[in-house]
C-alpha cells in the first residue's frame, strides 16, 4: 500500500464512520435515544435556549422550537427519515444507472446511443426543480421522496460506469473471455461488472450524501413527507423563519446536515482513492 | 470541421430540448391534482369547470395538448400561467434577468476564487499553503450550495448582520432601470449607491453558489498546473530568470486552462440548477424562485416554460463551451 491508500484510513476516516455509526444509531433506537417527545407541543416551553445557556430548561438539551417542541429529539426522529432516503434512493438510483452504464459502456452502438441521449435529456433539467416537480406530481410522502430522487440522479451512476465499462471491455481479459467462448451478456457480468463495482461502491456512498440533501431541500420548501414527522430540512425551514428569535433552531441541524453530508463524502473519496488503479 | 463539429451539436441539442419538452410535459399531466378545480371558487358548476378547460386546451388529449403547446412554442407563444394569469414568456423573461446576474456575479467570484487558490496552491506545492488549499477546497467542494447559504445566513445575517438576508433589492429604493439586468444596468449608470444595495443582497446567495464551483476550479486547475510546470518550455522560461509567480502566469496558465475550461462549461449548468433552491433560501426573486411557486401552484404553463427555458440555458453553454474548446484547442483547430 502507498500513501494515497494509507491516507484513506486517516483519522478522518475514523471521524467520518464514528458520526455516520453514532447519527444512525440513534435514529434506529430513536424511541429510546430521545430524551423528549418529538412532536409534543407546550407553549410554555417554547424558545428555549440550549442546555449551556441563561432560561435553559433540564431535559431539552438543545433547546425547543417556536412551539416547545425538543430539537434534539426531533432532530434524532428527524434522521430516521434522512438514514431511510439515503439508503432506498442511493441504491435504487444506483441500481437504475449502473446496469444502463454498463449496458451502454459494454454493447455500445445502438444501446449506447438512444442510452446516452437519455442522459443529455436528463441533465439538461435543473435538478432540484425536477425533484420539486416530481414530488409534486407523484405526492408528498417517503416513498415519493426516495422515487424522484431515484429518477433523478441515476444518471450520476449511468455517465461513470458507462465509461469505466467502455474502458475494461477493450481490455484483453474481455477478449480471451469471448474466445474461451463465454456469452456476452455472461461476459458483462462475469468479467466487467466486478471490475466497476468499486466505483459504483465509491460513488454509491457519494449518493447517500446527495439524498439526504435533496431531501432537506424538499422538507425544506415543505414538499417531503407531509405529516409532522420531523424531518432534517423541517427543522431547518423553521429555523429560517425564526433566525432572529431562536437561532439554534437552524444551527443545530445545520450542523447534523454538514457533518453527515462530509461523513459520506469522505468514505466516497477514501474508497475512489483505496480503489482507483492509478492512485492504487 | 469546426463547422460539421457545430451542425452536429445543433442537431442533438434540438433533439435534447424536444426530448425535455416531452418528460416535462408528459409529468406533469400525470400529476392527480386538477389545476382547474383550485382556480374556481368553491361551489363552481361542472359547466364552469368544462368551460375553463377549454380554455385551457385541458379537455383534449395528451397528444393533441403536446403539439397544440409545442406548435406555440415554436412561434414563441408559450400559453398563459393559470395562477398568474399573464403571459408565460413574459414572466419568465421578466425573472430571468434576475438570475443570469446572480449566476454570472457567482460564475465570476468562482473563476476569481478558484484561479487565484490555484496559482497560489501551485507556486507553493508541496508547503502547507498547498495543504491549507487542499482542505479547504475539499469542504467547499463537499457542502453543497443550499447548506453554505444557510452558513452565510447564519454568519453575515445574523452573528454579524452586514448582508441583507432576503429580496434582491430593498423595496423603499426608486428603481430608474428600463430593463430587468437591476445590477448591470445600474454599473452603466454609474448609480453606485443602487449596485451597493444590489451587491448586499446579492453577495451572500452568489458566494453560497460559488463556493463548490471555486473548489472544482481550484482542484483542477492546480493539478493540470503542476503537470506543465513540470515540461521543457517552462523550466526554460525559469532558467531565463522569471519568477515562479511570472512563469505560471505567462507559460504554464494559458496551456493547463484548458481543460478546466470544458469542466467550467458543464459545472456552470449545475451552478444555474443551484439557484432554484437558492433563490428560494434568500427570497430572491428570480426564476427558480418563481418556478417553486408555480409547482406548488400546479401551474401547469408556467412549469413548462420555466423548465424549458432551464434547459435551453444548459443546452446554449454546452454548445459555446464546446465550440470555445474547439476554436482553442489546437489539435482540434487544425485538425
Amino acid at each position: 500500500m502507498d500513501r494515497a491508500s494509507r491516507r484513506g484510513l486517516s483519522p478522518r476516516l475514523w471521524l467520518a464512520g464514528g458520526w455516520l455509526l453514532l447519527a444512525l444509531l440513534a435514529a434506529i433506537f430513536a424511541p429510546l435515544v430521545a430524551p423528549q417527545d418529538p412532536l409534543a407541543q407546550d407553549l410554555m416551553l417554547e424558545r428555549l435556549p440550549p442546555l449551556w445557556l441563561d432560561g435553559a430548561e433540564p431535559g431539552y438539551w438543545l433547546g425547543t422550537d417556536s412551539l416547545g417542541r425538543d430539537l434534539l429529539s426531533r432532530l434524532i426522529f428527524g434522521g430516521r427519515i434522512a438514514f431511510i432516503v439515503a439508503f432506498a434512493a442511493a441504491i435504487a438510483a444506483c441500481l437504475v444507472g449502473s446496469t444502463l452504464g454498463l449496458i451502454a459502456g459494454y454493447f455500445g452502438g445502438w444501446a449506447d446511443r438512444i442510452i446516452s441521449r437519455i442522459v443529455d435529456i436528463w441533465m439538461a433539467f435543473p435538478p432540484v426543480l425536477f425533484a420539486i416537480l416530481l414530488v409534486a406530481v407523484l405526492g408528498t410522502g417517503l416513498s415519493s421522496v426516495i422515487l424522484a430522487i431515484a429518477i433523478i440522479d441515476w444518471t450520476r451512476f449511468c455517465r461513470v460506469i458507462r465509461a469505466e465499462a467502455m474502458g475494461q471491455s477493450r481490455m484483453d481479459y474481455v477478449e480471451n473471455a469471448r474466445i474461451a467462448g463465454y456469452g456476452r451478456i455472461g461476459i458483462m457480468l462475469r468479467e466487467v461488472l466486478p471490475n466497476v463495482v468499486p466505483s459504483i461502491v465509491a460513488l454509491l456512498s457519494l449518493e447517500m450524501g446527495i439524498a439526504v440533501i435533496v431531501e432537506a431541500i424538499l422538507s425544506f420548501v415543505n414538499l417531503s413527507i407531509s405529516t409532522d414527522d420531523p424531518t432534517w430540512g423541517g427543522i431547518i425551514a423553521e429555523g429560517r423563519l425564526s433566525i432572529h428569535q431562536a437561532w439554534w433552531v437552524l444551527v443545530f441541524p445545520l450542523i447534523t446536515l454538514i457533518l453527515t453530508v462530509l461523513s459520506f463524502s469522505q468514505f466516497g473519496e477514501a474508497l475512489k482513492a483505496r480503489f482507483d488503479p492509478v492512485l492504487r | 470541421m469546426l463547422l460539421q463539429r457545430f451542425l452536429i451539436r445543433l442537431l442533438t441539442m434540438l433533439i435534447t430540448l424536444f426530448g425535455v419538452a416531452v418528460v416535462v410535459f408528459v409529468v406533469i399531466r400525470v400529476a392527480p391534482g386538477d389545476p382547474i378545480a383550485m382556480m374556481l371558487p368553491p361551489g363552481a358548476t361542472d359547466d364552469d369547470i368544462a368551460r375553463l378547460r377549454a380554455l385551457y386546451g385541458l379537455d383534449k388529449t395528451i397528444v393533441q395538448q403536446f403539439f397544440i403547446w409545442l406548435s406555440g412554442v415554436v412561434r414563441g407563444d408559450f400559453g398563459t400561467s393559470i395562477s398568474l394569469r399573464q403571459d408565460v414568456l413574459g414572466l419568465v423573461f421578466n425573472r430571468l434577468p434576475a438570475t443570469l446576474e446572480l449566476a454570472i456575479v457567482a460564475l465570476i467570484m468562482a473563476v476569481a476564487l478558484g484561479g487565484t487558490t490555484a496559482v497560489l496552491g501551485a507556486r507553493e506545492r508541496g508547503t502547507a499553503v498547498e495543504a491549507g488549499i487542499d482542505i479547504a477546497s475539499g469542504a467547499a467542494l463537499s457542502i453543497p450550495d443550499f447548506l453554505w447559504g444557510l452558513v452565510l445566513i447564519l454568519l453575515f445575517g445574523v452573528l454579524v448582520p452586514i448582508f441583507d438576508i432576503s429580496g434582491r433589492v430593498s423595496p423603499q429604493l426608486d428603481l430608474p432601470f428600463v430593463t430587468q439586468f437591476y445590477f448591470f444596468e445600474s454599473l452603466l449608470r454609474l448609480r453606485f449607491d443602487l449596485t451597493w444595495d444590489l451587491l448586499k443582497h446579492m453577495l451572500m446567495p452568489a458566494v453560497a453558489l460559488a463556493l463548490p464551483l471555486a473548489a472544482i476550479i481550484s482542484q483542477l486547475l492546480k493539478q493540470s498546473l503542476k503537470e506543465v510546470l513540470d515540461l521543457d518550455y517552462v523550466v526554460l522560461a525559469r532558467v531565463k530568470g522569471f519568477s515562479e509567480t511570472q512563469v505560471i502566469l505567462r507559460e504554464a496558465l494559458k496551456n493547463a486552462a484548458l481543460p478546466t475550461l470544458t469542466l467550467v462549461g458543464v459545472q456552470f449548468t449545475f451552478l444555474i440548477g443551484g439557484t432554484v433552491i437558492v433563490e428560494r433560501l434568500f427570497s430572491y426573486e428570480g426564476l427558480g424562485n418563481m418556478a417553486i411557486d408555480a409547482v406548488i401552484n400546479r401551474d401547469l404553463p408556467l412549469i413548462q416554460g420555466i423548465v424549458l427555458v432551464f434547459a435551453l440555458l444548459f443546452v446554449l453553454i454546452n454548445l459555446v463551451v464546446d465550440m470555445m474548446y474547439a476554436l482553442l484547442n489546437p489539435r482540434l483547430r487544425h485538425g
